[in-house]
């Protein structure tokens, strides 16, 4: 097995921030404190020799981070993405953990889909993909997807992202079936009748441009019903993507009921506004759309204060000649985790350790995961680790990216904030910037 | 000027130029031999993902009158249809040797993208909801015709009635007349107005007969019927009794006033009267200089800094004498 030491780093976790190396053997952390602490429990244990050597300096090395949101494509559209190619960007970006969302083909409801995506995971070994399940069957909206058996199987979070529940009565009916299974349903709200051939915002610039505007309405709707369903059934409901100031707000008032609702949203969200639609550029097209800038405010806020508890990228690769179609014919969708950590960095105007709670140990329990991740860098924790350079600046080339698509709206940009190493089950699997495997 | 794409790209001298152009391209179109050697040697290409016929013989004629190479490309006979991609088919016709496409495409922003694969000038004939510069060029024409207006808009009220929405002939009209120095009202059900146009230069009234008698020009769009689907509108007939050009409203236009439609009207619908027996009805006369309008546009991005031989100099228009250049 694997042995590490990560010295001169600076940990962070949900018990603080401390000056400490961290030593690691066969999967578990076995020291964290000084230098000579370190290297004596790799000693102890015949393992200091062989041990690799991770350099954090100026570093902070922090639990690995959860994204409750990808798009992996395998099975299905593999020229887009594979599960390898995608668990090799989210390496790069510090995660150890993903949640692959269930919209492949065929969609993850049913036992083998599952199955499958686990193997190719554990295939790939560079971090751990827990497949979404859907919430109705083919995430057609119509018959409920077998979430018994997928809950028994180990799946925890259920959504049929891109699309919403539209039925009521059906959603009712998940939530109330989901309560006892001690799982969490999580919604793509979007009210599909109000977003018929929608592109963009609907705005002042989607009026100029001439395109079929996606109302914010269409999103607070669903979001204000599945607050009132977590009332009425008792069971947990996760938001997904949000992306309006109105939807922060049922949600902040939802949650200061005690109802059970968590919240994501998406590094686009908080960066990009409508306008960037100018240029008729499909890389900028996603759903839910790029929003005003009282918008991004809404979703800072909503960050800052909890009411947003995770940072999740929506990750959705897709091969260049299919954004290069007419917007109205471009799926939507842009690239998130080799970027996630630098945007929030350099975008949120939050202490770095929430940005590291919503993008490690928070996600890490909305997904049920935390018993792996998010852990508190602690002895006897499991290893699953990012190392991080908060102050290093870089330029964003889509050619670099380890995604197999190039759909990222951030090309030429720089960042601050550079994932150095990724420790997942104790292994490096990201050293100095590269992945390993 | 490289492409025309977008009205919003074009200030009021930019404007002014094309229309004194297509003057001189009236005067050749009246000629016997309504042809000159202006473009000889260039190729344009029309390219339409949509179809058009009124538009693309217009541009087929304006092409051909100025001599240039004209090679027709309709959708339903492209590889389009066989999966070819938007950029594949620009790629592989600009391999071709082309110095402008004319591009029609139903979906808002396609000749915007196109610009990127290819060298060639880009002439938007109409995208989707969003522009139709050319017709837009050409109802300012028309109205300066009319009213005897070559230095401007000044004073005049404008109102433009029906589908704004889904319109991209009135997009590109609001920003032309406006550059002119219009006043220009948007008259429409609020379903039939695009969701936010706080920002553009207009006022808006759900009133046709609160201000019909105070117009100097009346713009009428097509209402189309898959709009009441939508329920934008509960019935066709309703759309006429409160947007529709009735012979009620026709009598208290002014007399001056022109009625306006970009083309193909619904009779019995937004034009509830006979265009015929309209004094001010300028629908036949916008379709005559269509030509001489799309003969300009593309005179002004193909012939300028190309050679003139003797023939064209004296043949065609002296852009240098016509007004600033963009």
């Amino acid at each position: 097995m694997t042995n590490l030491l990560i010295t001169n780093g600076t940990v962070l976790d949900q018990q603080g921030e401390r000056r400490a190396d961290v030593a690691v053997a066969d999967g578990v952390i076995v020291a964290v404190g000084t230098a000579t602490d370190a290297s004596d429990a790799l000693a102890a244990r015949q393992a200091l020799d062989d041990a690799i050597v991770l350099d954090a300096t100026g570093c902070i090395v922090s639990p690995g981070f959860v994204d409750l949101h990808v798009h992996l494509r395998e099975p299905g559209r593999e020229e887009a993405e594979t599960i390898e190619t995608g668990s090799r960007a989210a390496a790069l970006g510090g995660f150890t953990a993903v949640v692959a969302m269930p919209n492949t083909d065929p969609a993850h409801d049913s036992l083998p889909t599952i199955e499958f995506v686990r193997t190719q995971a554990a295939r790939a070994g560079l971090c751990e993909v827990a497949p979404a399940g859907c919430i109705t069957l083919a995430r057609a909206g119509e018959q409920l997807a077998p979430l018994g058996e997928l809950a028994a199987a180990g799946v925890r979070l259920f959504t049929d992202d891109g699309n919403g529940v539209q039925d009521p009565a059906l959603m009712r009916r998940a939530l109330e079936y989901a309560r006892p299974l001690g799982i969490t349903l999580a919604q793509h709200c979007e009210v599909a009748s109000l977003t018929k051939g929608a592109v963009m915002h609907e705005g002042s610039c989607c009026s100029h441009l001439g395109l079929p505007g996606w109302p914010a309405l269409a999103e607070e709707l669903m979001v204000h019903r599945d607050i009132e369903l977590a009332r009425l059934t008792g069971a947990p409901v996760h938001f997904l993507h949000l992306s309006t100031a109105r939807s922060v707000e049922l949600v902040r008032a939802a949650k200061a009921e005690g109802l059970p609702v968590t919240s994501e949203a998406a590094p686009h969200h908080f960066t990009l506004t409508d306008e960037m639609l100018v240029g008729f550029d499909a890389v900028y097209k996603v759903n839910p759309p790029l929003r005003t800038p009282a918008d991004i405010a809404a979703i800072k806020a909503g960050l800052r204060d909890g009411t947003i508890d995770a940072i999740a990228t929506d990750h959705a690769p897709h091969p260049p000649e299919s954004k290069e179609a007419p917007l109205d014919q471009a799926p939507p969708g842009m690239l998130g985790l080799e970027t996630a950590l630098a945007l929030s960095i350099t975008e949120l105007d939050m202490p770095l350790a929430d940005i590291v709670a919503a993008l490690s140990w928070k996600p890490a329990r909305i997904a049920h995961l935390d018993a792996r991740h998010g852990r508190p860098v602690a002895v006897g924790e499991p290893a699953n680790l990012a190392v991080f350079d908060p102050a290093a600046e870089w330029t964003v080339v889509p050619a670099k990216l380890a995604s197999k698509s190039r759909n990222t709206p951030y090309a030429g940009r720089t960042l601050r904030g550079k994932v150095r190493h990724t420790i997942y089950g104790g292994v490096p699997v990201v050293i100095d910037s590269v992945a390993q495997r | 000027m490289k492409h025309l794409l977008d009205m919003g790209h074009l200030d009021a001298m930019q404007i002014h130029h094309l229309l004194d152009l297509t003057d001189h391209m009236v005067e050749i179109n009246q000629r016997p031999m309504p042809k000159v050697p202006a473009l000889r040697g260039k190729t344009v290409v029309n390219l339409f993902f949509e179809d058009s016929t009124r538009t693309r013989t217009s541009f087929d004629t304006a092409a051909r009158r100025l001599s240039a190479d004209v090679m027709n490309f309709a959708v339903s006979s492209s590889s389009v249809n066989k999966g070819e991609s938007l950029r594949d088919t620009i790629e592989t016709i600009t391999a071709m040797g082309v110095d402008a496409f004319v591009v029609r495409h139903a979906s808002s922003g396609a000749p915007h993208q196109i610009t990127q694969w290819t060298t060639a000038s880009i002439v938007n004939a109409g995208d989707g909801w969003h522009q139709h510069p050319t017709q837009a060029l050409l109802d300012c024409y028309t109205i300066r015709t009319r009213l005897n207006r070559t230095t401007g808009f000044d004073g005049l009220h404008i109102a433009i009635v029906g589908d704004i929405k889904h319109s991209r002939v009135a997009r590109s009209d609001v920003q032309a007349f406006n550059a002119l120095g219009a006043r220009v009202t948007l008259v429409a059900p609020p379903t039939l107005l695009p969701p936010d146009i706080s920002t553009w230069p207009v006022e808006v009234s759900h009133d046709l007969d609160g201000l019909i008698g105070s117009l100097d020009v009346l713009y009428l769009l097509r209402m189309q019927r898959e709009r009441m689907r939508d329920a934008l509108v509960p019935s066709l007939r309703e759309y006429t009794t409160l947007y529709g050009l009735t012979p009620a409203r026709a009598a208290r236009l002014q007399e001056h006033a022109l009625v306006m439609h970009p083309g193909p009207m619904n009779r019995g619908v937004e034009m509830a009267v006979d265009p015929a027996e309209l004094p001010g009805s300028t629908v036949l006369h916008q379709v005559a200089n269509g030509v001489a309008v799309r003969m300009a546009v593309l005179f002004e991005l193909l012939g300028s800094g190309g050679e003139m031989t003797a023939d064209t100099a004296a043949d065609s228009p002296d852009p240098s004498q016509a007004g600033p250049r963009s």
